[in-house]
């Protein structure tokens, strides 16, 4: 079958002096001041600890990256690309330019990581692997139909459903390992990466919300329940690539918990309420920290005895709006 | 009397939190030639976290805007901050900043848009916080 991947018909040369929605300036903005290559994290420091791993656990971790490494590549050669020609505004299309070129910089430092931390052995079989591995090509085969799909705004669901709840699995693990002091130079790479993530599913999401005001009521009702139940669809066979990769170590509960946190998100991200419900979602506070170190009990003053204010530390900013 | 003051940009994430709390609120404006607010009453500020990295920018600019005020910023009580743990040590700073710099407490984080939990602590938290400051004689 010969496809032709759809492109604009027609282009004007691009004036970011003449802008319709700031959204794409500040977005634009926020990811090239991101900007980041892999080779400047110091991954070979992690070369001893990652000599700490039993064997089982290391192969799980190039399996985990593996899997990374594949979404990355989806979204940055088809996902991000897919969304250019349904742009409503040629920034736009240029920020879809900036997520595409990241996604696959993401992937690459995947390899980056195996090269300094594994033989080439090893690393084929890894990538055998993801070829292999029924749960994966699955995920991979749901998201691909729809960026060929022919309806904009569920490409926008798909692709906000991949950057912001497909890739827990995978991340959990390198948080996992960093909460116990292990490969913690590949985790500083990882969070990085959840970073840019939060950007483009915040994004997307946000583009989405545009093009669903432009629908009738009765469409955007039907978008909804179409996008929950591609979260099922996808929910039921994350829970299944994650008893793939973590029943051998026990963490497959744990593993979930972050599954729902983030599916949560996601559709946050997309105007959608959070779905599962806070008790299903309680991530084991040392993953959470290690993501985030602010994400704790501070940040609740409601839930406490009310005895005591809790006045932030003074942060510097290099802000120079500030006239006090 | 006490009120709710907030900022969301286009996105719209931060006021559907406000508007899911049902609480009547004052929007600071998005667009620099609109009117500036101008608040009356002590208020408890509900703020989004831009960005991640550490490059600055974390209070959008319309609040640091309206915290230059004088008058906006002695009325300040408390600051409730939304964020995304994604962006690690700058999840919510927005809030940590306010608080530090026009020394109130910061009260809440949540992400994103909030779950429905965020909105019932942050709603009966509300309640509680301004009752207590009502006992503190003016």
């Amino acid at each position: 079958m010969v496809e032709k991947i759809p492109l604009l018909q027609r282009v004007s040369a691009i004036n970011w002096n003449k802008v319709e929605d700031d959204k794409d300036v500040d977005v634009w903005n926020r990811l090239t001041n991101n900007f980041w290559l892999p080779e400047k994290v110091p991954v070979s420091n992690d070369i001893q600890s990652w000599a700490t791993l039993t064997p089982a656990e290391q192969e799980l971790t190039m399996r985990v990256f593996t899997g990374l490494t594949l979404l990355d590549t989806i979204q940055g050669t088809v996902g991000a690309v897919s969304l250019i020609p349904d742009a409503l505004t040629q920034h736009e299309e240029a920020v879809y330019t900036n997520i595409a070129f990241m996604e696959s910089v993401h992937a690459k430092s995947y390899s980056s990581i195996f090269s300094t931390l594994c033989s080439t052995r090893e690393i084929d079989d890894a990538f055998r692997w993801s070829e292999e591995n029924k749960n994966l090509q699955r995920k991979a085969q749901i998201v691909m139909d729809y960026y060929r799909g022919d309806d904009p705004l569920k490409r926008k669901v798909a692709s906000t459903l991949l950057e912001s709840f497909l890739f827990y699995s995978g991340f959990y693990l390198p948080m996992y390992w960093s909460s116990r002091a292990k490969l913690t130079n590949t985790a500083d790479l990882i969070r990085l990466i959840i970073r840019d993530e939060a950007v483009h599913g915040y994004y997307i999401g946000y583009k989405f919300q545009k093009g669903l005001a432009l629908l009738t009521e009765a469409e955007r009702a039907e978008m909804k329940d179409y996008t929950f139940e591609l979260l099922f669809e996808l929910y039921d066979n994350e829970v299944e690539y994650t008893q793939d990769l973590y029943d051998g170590v026990g963490l497959t509960e744990d593993v979930k918990k972050f599954l729902r946190y983030n599916a949560n998100k996601a559709l946050m991200n997309l105007g959608y309420e959070a779905l599962f419900p806070k008790d299903e979602c309680d991530v084991n506070p040392a993953i959470l920290s290690a993501l985030s170190p602010n994400a704790d009990e501070n940040h609740d003053f409601f839930s406490g005895s009310g005895s005591s204010y809790v006045i932030g530390k003074a942060v510097n900013t290099e802000d120079d709006d500030w006239e006090f | 009397m006490s009120s709710l003051v907030y900022f969301s940009s286009v996105s719209e994430n931060t006021h559907r939190f406000v508007q899911r709390l049902g609480i009547p609120a004052q929007r600071i404006p998005v667009r620099p030639a609109d009117d500036p607010l101008e608040v009356d009453e002590p208020y408890v500020l509900i703020v989004p976290t831009y960005g991640g990295g550490n490059e600055g920018g974390a209070v959008p600019r319309q609040v640091v805007k309206f915290l230059n005020s004088v008058h906006n910023r002695s009325l300040i009580r408390g600051v409730i901050a939304a964020g995304n743990t994604n962006f690690g040590t700058a999840y919510c700073i927005a809030g940590s900043i306010i608080s530090a710099k026009c020394e109130v407490p910061y009260l809440y984080g949540f992400e994103i848009l909030g779950t429905p939990q965020d909105v019932t602590r942050v709603r009966d938290g509300l309640d509680q916080f301004w009752q207590s400051q009502r006992q503190i004689p003016a």
